[in-house]
């Protein structure tokens, strides 16, 4: 039955970074620190209102305590989500160094991985993200899970982007970010038809091939960052939003 | 690695969510509601100009589990032939590789919001011993609901009452001759030889294994609540309708006066009967519930209850009222008519 619900092709981080096999265990931290990283980084920025700086080394921290504490190793799917688990880590390794009174300061020997604070903090400073609507811890949760859907997706584009330059289908792409990432509500296939003196038809055609291989490529990262099937499920619901709609 | 605005995710979110059709005979029209498993929409049957319903299962057919249950609710209903049962006429895969059946659409409301406008208990009853109709041709196929509520029942257009939702279903028995025919990556069932009656029905699938708790709680029986599944059969649903029936005969706290009718005991004591703890106390049978509220409408005496003199003579006046107050005046009249030559 488990070969069942988790063939070969699939595997997940809790699974892999506790892997022998170091490829494999850099892929899953790899894969892990990709989806996480930035929502971490807005976290601490608002959750705990640091500073840029402040929190650019915290969350390099976090992730050399992630490694070097083996956090992934004590994670249980059965008590709950990745996700939680992770914010949880987060409230819990800022306080302790608050605790201390005194901020790590990383360098020399400790894991520095390389992050793209700039662009980070240029999502921040955005009109996306209003910290004075997240006062309760409800609302923290929701915006950990909003910011880790953002890069979850932002993940499943590039990798859609590498795709369809793989098969040649770069024009399907563009289609597919003029309509689909734009976010400008005036947009409609005839438009896009137009502008690329194509025919709607082909317009609809390509964009539902990018929208399924979108969709199938974010399951496949999903499904990677979770425990259990169970969990897997609960989070596509959530990511697709399909009560939302 | 390019920034998502708020706006592109919920774009993304939205139009990614929205099942491709192409390749099949449908067109999508809307979305309806979500179930357990998936998202309903409302689509068009291109092949033969008709609305149907398309139930998506919100994941790929390779979530081998969802796959089999849907699959599974599919061929369920597909057995199931009656009136009051929501009829499929399609099950496949779409080309984003999520497993979707087709079944008719039926225009109406749920029964918990249509039950608003129907004012008189009669009425309500009536539209209960349809369900029970509809249940009690399940069970006698070898199907269990294990969900019944009001939310799971629709009302149509033109008074047609259907039990919608059969996800969660159990096969208790094997019809004959319907084994062959099932494909055996979705069989879920198991040969009438195996069973020696409800009690000792083994569920094939692993989808509701021993402990796994399915059904709602307020209509879910005790036996189900505890994920006991072996002692779960016909006699659970009976739970669940006891429960159903519940809400139908207590007027809603806030309802106007017309709403308003008296708390009988002997419906009481149906409904406490179809929802006892014990599954040995309950109803035998769906046919058996249903009797005793026929005979309920009918202002005869229930099996659930033992009648006093006076519920007798209670019941007796409820039914015939009219011909005992024609009979009560005549004798009045008479009786004046006579004192008043005596005098």
């Amino acid at each position: 039955m488990a070969g069942d619900q988790f063939p070969v092709t699939r595997w997940s981080v809790i699974d892999a970074v506790k892997s022998e096999d170091p490829t494999r265990h850099e892929r899953a931290l790899d894969t892990l620190f990709a989806a996480y990283w930035k929502p971490v980084y807005k976290y601490v920025r608002l959750r705990w209102n640091r500073p840029a700086e402040d929190a650019q080394d915290l969350t390099q921290g976090f992730f050399a305590e992630v490694l070097e504490r083996e956090l992934m190793a004590k994670y249980d799917p059965a008590k709950s989500k990745l996700r939680t688990y992770l914010r949880l880590c987060v409230d819990s390794f800022v306080m302790n160094q608050e605790k201390a009174a005194r901020r790590q300061k990383r360098g020399g020997n400790a894991t520095h991985l390389a992050l793209d604070f700039q662009a980070a903090e240029g999502e921040l400073a955005g009109a996306t993200i209003d910290a004075a609507s997240i006062p309760s811890p409800e609302s923290l949760e929701q915006f950990f899970e909003k910011e880790w859907v953002r890069s979850l997706f932002a993940l499943a584009v590039e990798d859609l982007r590498k795709f369809c330059a793989q098969r040649g289908r770069e024009r399907t792409f563009r289609l597919f970010e003029d309509y689909d990432l734009s976010g400008d509500p005036e947009i409609s296939y005839e438009k896009l038809a137009a502008q690329y003196a194509i025919p709607v038809t082909e317009v609809t055609n390509a964009l539902s091939w990018a929208r399924r291989e979108f969709r199938r490529i974010a399951l496949e990262r999903l499904r990677e960052l979770c425990g259990s099937d169970e969990e897997f499920r609960r989070e596509a619901r959530a990511v697709f939003g399909s009560d939302a709609a | 690695m390019k920034f998502l605005s708020d706006k592109a995710v919920d774009r993304l979110r939205q139009d990614a969510n929205v099942p491709d059709l192409s390749g099949t005979r449908y067109q999508l029209l809307e979305r309806v509601a979500r179930g357990g498993m998936g998202v309903v929409y409302r689509a068009l049957d291109e092949m033969l100009g008709r609305r149907v319903a398309l139930k998506v299962l919100d994941l790929p057919a390779a979530d081998v589990e969802l796959a089999r249950r849907l699959n599974r609710e599919a061929r369920v209903l597909a057995r199931l032939e009656h009136p009051g049962i929501v009829p499929v006429h399609d099950v496949g895969t779409l080309a984003d590789g999520r497993v979707f059946y087709a079944m008719k659409f039926v225009e109406g409301q749920r029964l918990d919001k249509h039950i608003e406008t129907v004012t008189s208990l009669p009425d309500r009853l009536r539209l209960f011993l349809r369900i029970c109709d509809a249940v009690a041709f399940a069970h006698a196929r070898g199907v269990l609901h294990r969900d019944l509520k009001p939310a799971n029942v629709m009302v149509g257009a033109f008074g047609e009452v259907l039990v919608m939702d059969w996800g969660l279903a159990k096969i208790l028995r094997e019809q004959p001759g319907v084994a062959a025919e099932e494909d055996p990556e979705v069989s879920i069932l198991h040969s009438p030889e195996a069973s020696g009656g409800p009690a000792d029905a083994i569920e094939a699938t692993q989808v509701t294994g021993q402990g796994t708790v399915l059904g709602t709680p307020g209509y879910m029986s005790p036996e189900q609540a505890r994920g006991d599944v072996t002692h779960v059969d016909e006699r659970s649903d009976i739970f669940s309708l006891g429960a159903f029936l519940r809400f139908l005969v207590t007027p809603p706290a806030t309802a106007n006066s017309h709403l308003r009718w008296r708390q009988d005991k002997a419906l009481e004591a149906i409904c406490a009967k179809a929802t006892e703890s014990n599954p040995a106390n309950r109803y035998a049978s769906v046919s058996e519930l249903s009797a005793d509220v026929s005979r309920y409408l009918d202002g005869l005496p229930v099996s659930a209850r033992k009648e006093t003199v006076f519920d007798r003579a209670a019941r007796f006046y409820r039914r015939y009222t009219v011909a005992i107050l024609l009979i009560a005046a005549y004798l009045i009249a008479r009786t004046l008519i006579l004192l008043f030559f005596h005098r």
